[in-house]
């Protein structure tokens, strides 16, 4: 369990709760009426949400001529937020799995709610490639089913590798954030009041009752899930990576992409969940359980991932000039002085610039600081994606063929839109659900380690559901 | 606290997944047997202007295919015969019959009979009888016996996958050039062998990419 300098240093949450009280402060949440403010932002978002869809519905009707697309530039913002939905989701699984298996207690506080974050990115993510297909009404075809033409998905196709990996990836972090959830769900049921709540709830527990066998199966099933989850944070974005990386178009045929895009998925997921946690934190006053400890080490990792990423960039320029190949030199260095230079330094500045910052302790401990530097990193790393997509495609091999690209209404209303949903989703979950593991944060606890001596044993047992 | 729910809800879970597998294979499963020509297509039999026995003319007459669609070994199209091609022979044969009362006006008024057409393909499928003759595929092969047949019916899918099957292995379905019209032609021991070598000889190599017939 832990280690003896865990007692030394500061603890990982603060004011030292009884077990009691933690399941009473986080049970609330659920179960008190909501505050005003959050039917006013649901019925923001989901106006937000309900633009998306509308979006969609009109491109359903009239098709993909009413996104900025042209003739060199085929995938525009569809695939780039696309791209950006599903790195932000990569912060969950990292949390869940393998600072789990990394034995990284801080990771309790935040894990529950960055997990739900990753599904409802990974849900907006799956929108646009679902949408952007043109006839959305065959997009069965995605799918090997049997059928009379002997038509298979082709299997060398790095786009139906992206079905398989992202839909895995869906649903082994759905049953991670599930199974995670179960003992939670469990305690809210014991404090359900209401019939309707008694009820639900007990279909979502099913049947949990915290006994010693259920604890031990329950433990297994996590480490297990958490060993296939592992390979997933890893294999998600690489995949995402060979959609470009094996094509031939210049800026977007290189080895490096897979780690390149799972250090910049990782670096925009943690930018994520650091946006809500400071949110979620203020809104229900848990500043006790996402302590500055917890969102310290956040930023330490978006430090760490923010420097991979700066290190791609300049490698890939590197190899640019090493490889000798003109088409190659040229993409990168129109990346930085052709039509697309204002979203390049975008880039530089919010993802490798700005995060330089947190090497001072001092602004890393800063609530308002690191706030706004998570926002921009996501900015940073949107902008990331739309330079790697649009400018490759918009000046390639043939001058003759080049074009600018930009957006029409349609495409902002549907990215504007999937934030909309990304947001309402997220908000049923704090309204609705534990936003905080309980049954782990208890475990995190010093009351928890069977070597602790308080003088207080009134507490409940560490593992107590209830 | 009291119990709300009774023991068997315990099984729920698996009989939900359990229900979802089975509804998910069903309905894959509908739509690859219902939806595929193979179901919906075989056995289309239309009703023609004209009452016509192909087993009485191919089969106990024993008219050669040919003299009919006579373009079939030249063209990709296997034509319909005009009124013409009819008459050849009924303006002596049963020049009076009822029967035959619309191929006749439609000989005096030179307007063609609208025959139905039984096998179709989509437009977006290419496709030269001339060239399945010439590597030596008999109109069995596609058509069924014919020769049998009181009324033109299709007796095959004509599904993509179906041409594939045999684009894939071509060689059982190969016969010498002089049994292409033999409705009942089976292949002896030595036959086997010529189509192996015709493959051979022939450069037989029939196209399974896609732009082989969606051109």
């Amino acid at each position: 369990m832990s280690s003896s300098t865990e007692h030394i240093e500061e603890p990982l949450i603060k004011g030292n709760p009884s077990f009691g009280k933690i399941t009473s402060v986080i049970s609330r949440i659920s179960e008190k009426k909501a505050p005003r403010m959050w039917y006013v932002a649901i019925s923001i978002t989901s106006s937000l949400a309900a633009l998306m869809f509308v979006s969609i519905g009109y491109l359903v009707w009239e098709g993909v001529g009413i996104w900025g697309l042209n003739n060199p530039v085929g995938w525009g913002w569809a695939i780039i937020n696309f791209v950006f939905w599903v790195g932000i989701g990569h912060a969950g699984t990292l949390i869940s799995a393998i600072l789990f298996l990394l034995r990284q207690k801080w990771r309790t506080s935040i894990n529950r709610f960055a997990e739900a974050m990753t599904l409802f990115a990974v849900m907006c993510a799956l929108v646009f490639p679902g949408i952007h297909v043109g006839r959305i009404w065959i997009a069965y075809y995605m799918f090997p089913l049997p059928n009379q033409m002997d038509m298979w998905p082709n299997f060398r196709s790095p786009l139906l590798w992206d079905v398989f990996a992202v839909g895995t990836y869906f649903t082994v972090s759905l049953m991670f954030w599930y199974v995670g959830l179960i003992p939670d769900l469990a305690t809210l049921r014991d404090r359900a009041t209401t019939k309707l709540r008694k009820f639900v709830l007990g279909i979502l527990a099913v049947g949990w009752h915290g006994g010693n066998r259920q604890w031990k199966h329950y433990e297994l099933a996590y480490l297990i899930l958490a060993g296939i989850s592992t390979p997933l944070v890893l294999s998600v974005h690489s995949v995402v990576s060979t959609d470009f990386a094996v094509s031939i178009v210049p800026g977007w045929h290189t080895t490096i992409f897979p780690p390149y895009f799972v250090a910049g998925a990782i670096f925009s997921g943690f930018a994520m969940v650091m946006t809500l946690s400071i949110i979620v934190r203020k809104l229900f006053a848990l500043e006790d359980y996402i302590t500055l400890r917890h969102l310290e080490r956040i930023n330490k990792i978006m430090l760490l991932t923010g420097m991979m990423v700066g290190y791609a960039y300049s490698i890939e320029f590197f190899i640019a000039w090493y490889s000798g190949n003109i088409y190659e030199a040229f993409t990168f260095i129109n990346r930085a002085t052709g039509p697309y230079a204002w979203g390049y330094w975008i880039m530089i500045t919010c993802n490798v610039v700005v995060p330089q910052m947190f090497w001072f302790k001092k602004l890393r401990n800063s609530i308002p600081v690191m706030f706004v530097i998570s926002i921009l990193i996501n900015v940073g790393m949107w902008f990331e994606r739309f330079v790697i997509v649009v400018s490759s495609l918009a000046n390639d091999f043939l001058p003759a063929a080049w074009d600018y690209y930009s957006p029409t209404f349609w495409d902002i209303s549907t990215f504007v839109g999937s934030f909309g949903l990304f947001l309402t989703l997220f908000l049923l979950f704090i309204r609705f659900a534990p936003i905080i593991a309980m049954s782990e944060v208890k475990g995190v606890l010093p009351e928890a380690d069977p070597h602790h001596h308080a003088q207080d044993h009134d507490h409940k047992e560490p593992n107590d559901g209830h | 606290m009291a119990q709300i729910f009774p023991a068997w809800t315990n099984r729920l879970p698996l009989m939900v997944i359990a229900v979802l597998l089975i509804i998910a294979s069903s309905v894959a499963g509908f739509f690859w047997y219902y939806g595929s020509p193979r179901y919906t297509d075989v056995g289309y039999r239309p009703k023609q202007p004209q009452p016509y026995s192909h087993k009485l003319h191919a089969g106990d007459l024993g008219i050669d295919c040919r003299y009919c669609h006579s373009d079939v070994e030249k063209s990709p199209n296997a034509n319909i015969p005009p009124t013409q091609t009819c008459m050849n022979c009924h303006t002596l044969i049963k020049a009076d019959s009822d029967k035959l009362l619309a191929v006749r006006s439609s000989w005096a008024n030179k307007t063609p009979l609208e025959w139905v057409r039984v096998h179709e393909l989509p437009d977006y499928a290419y496709f030269d009888h001339s060239v399945h003759l010439s590597a030596g595929v008999g109109c069995v092969s596609c058509h069924g016996n014919v020769a049998e047949m009181e009324e033109v019916t299709q007796m095959e899918p004509l599904s993509m996958s179906w041409c594939l099957d045999c684009h894939r292995n071509p060689e059982p379905n190969l016969r010498p050039a002089d049994q292409i019209t033999n409705m009942t032609w089976v292949p002896s021991e030595e036959d086997k062998i010529k189509a192996h070598q015709m493959m051979l000889t022939k450069k037989i190599d029939p196209p399974v990419d896609c732009s082989g017939c969606h051109r």
